[in-house]
């Protein structure tokens, strides 16, 4: 678009677009800084959403830039897929579309990375530097592009939530990221070598499934997290590819964000990133510690009594799990809150930093549910109230309440913090059935003297629990 | 290296709470390769590198556009609640 320009300015065209740039960097600190507070959150995404269009703007306007076309087609079918897709999904489906965009968002810096590769017909014009980032870029953003899908499938369900293991695979993986970065080395040294640039697009696509497939589902959050981070170090790298700054600062911006927030997620269940990727936990091999000897009687109730204890209580904690995302039970919940408070029940909702699938999902569908903000508390603010709760309502959740964590060395769960839920008078738990959850482990509180199940999908058993409480008026 | 920094900074503080919606923001602001995929699809000479651009600026604008959408539909519901409990 430069030639729209008078000559005058377009001299100074390259100047210009850097100060855009940073301008446009500065806003993305500054969103994602407001994106910190609640109060602030939206105006910061909105923010960020200007500072990148900014972006696109400037980069419009560079001379190199002389065909439209093929940019203008490409927006529009990008934003039509993006908007739609955007606007149908559930709320309870946010992890698996975060994942999806993001493994698109690698996908396009690997892109970026071959048409350049593509476009440059006589590759000795590339510097050996310039080849390193091109290689780095298709390496990380195909990983991020295949593993984002294989993750969008676990938590989707089309491919199984257990860790997919075969002997040595951490082994062969090690071998073939080896091997990716063996072959960037080549096409630094050879760069008219074809044969090196398709093996590593073709071993990184397979190392983004491999290094995904292995871990559980219930560790999905920490791996979108963590790719989420390889997205942004595949736009630094493909910034550094065609020699753009927003890019490569962006990227970083962006890299180190999601390592930083991978980082506390690990910290929340007490598991070290290495743990996590290559562990393979959560099936049925991770065993479930020592045997215990408590009778493995459970008492089985009804909506009636579940609504007569909660009705006459003081005090009655919630604790929502994936179970309550996976029914859509959110509004239901509120309904049955609502009435408890009628009655003069005090009710708070305690929220495990990892319950659901991602940290805050269970924030997010509370809200959406109209749940006031200030009834949420985190885990370290409820645990001391326990204590003095009478019914806790354990809704589709379970290894955030395991007191295995607690108690058993053993267990793979160990030492993961959880919700003291065993301390109060009376837990009932909404489950389907009495299998282990996610990470696979069986619960002891199942079984517990203090302990009431209430069977069926979270949003049904409400229900009933609802009309139940109707009844009592 | 800076910028890094500069993100650990603004990262550190955040409350779990808004862990989905910042995940979800970083993850729109990583589509900002839609910049390299426009400098890539706008040149010409080499047919194939621009349907290759040309499909990187699809996939980059899905991150973007869809990303900020879906974190600001989230975010959307914190704000009824705020106007509510005024």
């Amino acid at each position: 678009m430069s030639e729209f320009l008078p000559a005058s300015v377009q001299s100074f065209l390259p100047s210009i677009i850097q100060l855009v740039y940073l301008v446009a960097t500065g806003i993305f600190i500054f969103g994602i800084k407001r994106l910190g507070s609640p109060a602030t959150a939206r105006s910061g995404n909105q923010l960020a959403a200007l500072g990148m269009l900014i972006g696109v703007i400037a980069t419009l306007f560079d001379q190199q830039i002389v065909s439209f076309e093929f940019i203008i087609a490409g927006v529009v079918v990008g934003s039509a897929i993006g908007a739609v897709a955007a606007k149908k999904v559930e709320m309870t489906s946010m992890p698996e579309m975060v994942a999806i965009f993001n493994g698109f968002g690698g996908g396009a810096s690997a892109l970026v990375a071959w048409g350049e590769f593509t476009r440059i017909s006589d590759p000795y014009l590339f510097s050996n530097q310039d080849l390193i980032t091109i290689g780095l870029s298709i390496l990380i953003g195909s990983i991020t592009f295949t593993g984002s899908f294989i993750a969008f499938g676990k938590l989707k369900g089309f491919i199984s939530g257990n860790p997919v293991t075969f002997p040595g695979q951490n082994i062969v993986n090690a071998l073939l990221t080896i091997g990716t970065l063996g072959l960037i080395g080549w096409l630094a040294v050879e760069p008219t070598s074809v044969l090196a640039f398709w093996l590593l697009f073709g071993i990184a696509l397979l190392l983004g499934i491999f290094t995904v497939m292995p871990i559980g589902g219930a560790d999905m959050p920490v791996v979108i997290s963590l790719l989420n981070s390889y997205s942004g170090i595949a736009a630094a790298m493909a910034g550094f590819v065609i020699n753009n700054n927003l890019l490569i600062i962006s990227g970083a911006l962006v890299g180190a964000a999601g390592l930083i927030l991978t980082n506390i997620m690990c910290k929340a269940m007490n598991r070290t990133l290495g743990n996590v990727l290559f562990g393979a936990f959560g099936g049925e091999s991770s065993g479930a510690g020592p045997a215990t000897d408590t009778d493995k009687t459970v008492r089985e109730t009804t909506p009636e009594d579940v609504a007569l204890q909660c009705a006459y209580a003081n005090k009655v904690i919630i604790v929502p799990g994936y179970g309550l995302a996976v029914a859509q039970a959110q509004h239901v919940l509120k309904e049955v809150a609502d009435k408890l408070e009628k009655r003069g029940v005090e009710v708070k909702y305690g929220i495990h930093p990892v319950a659901g699938r991602m940290p805050g999902h269970m924030n997010v569908l509370l809200a959406e549910a109209d749940v006031p903000y200030d009834q949420l508390y985190d885990m370290e603010q409820i645990n001391p109230e326990f204590k003095s709760t009478d019914v806790v309502l354990i809704i589709g959740a379970n290894d955030v309440v395991n007191p295995v964590a607690k108690t058993e060395p053993g267990s793979p769960i160990y030492g993961m913090p959880v919700m003291n839920v065993d301390e109060a008078d009376r837990t009932i738990i909404f489950k389907r059935s009495l299998s282990p959850g996610f990470a696979g482990i069986d619960n002891p509180l199942f079984y517990s003297e203090s302990n009431q199940m209430f069977f069926g999908d979270a949003k049904d058993s409400l229900q009933s629990l609802s009309h139940a409480l109707k009844d009592l008026d | 290296m800076l910028a890094s920094f500069v993100g650990f900074e603004l990262i550190s503080k955040v409350p779990p709470t808004l862990h989905t919606p910042l995940m979800s923001g970083a993850n729109a602001i990583s589509g900002i390769t839609i910049i390299g995929a426009l400098v890539v699809a706008g040149q010409v000479g080499d047919e194939f590198a621009q349907i290759i651009g040309f499909l990187a600026i699809v996939f980059a604008t899905i991150n973007v556009v869809g990303g900020f959408m879906v974190t600001d539909r989230m975010l959307e519901m914190f704000k009824k609640k705020d106007k509510k409990d005024e």
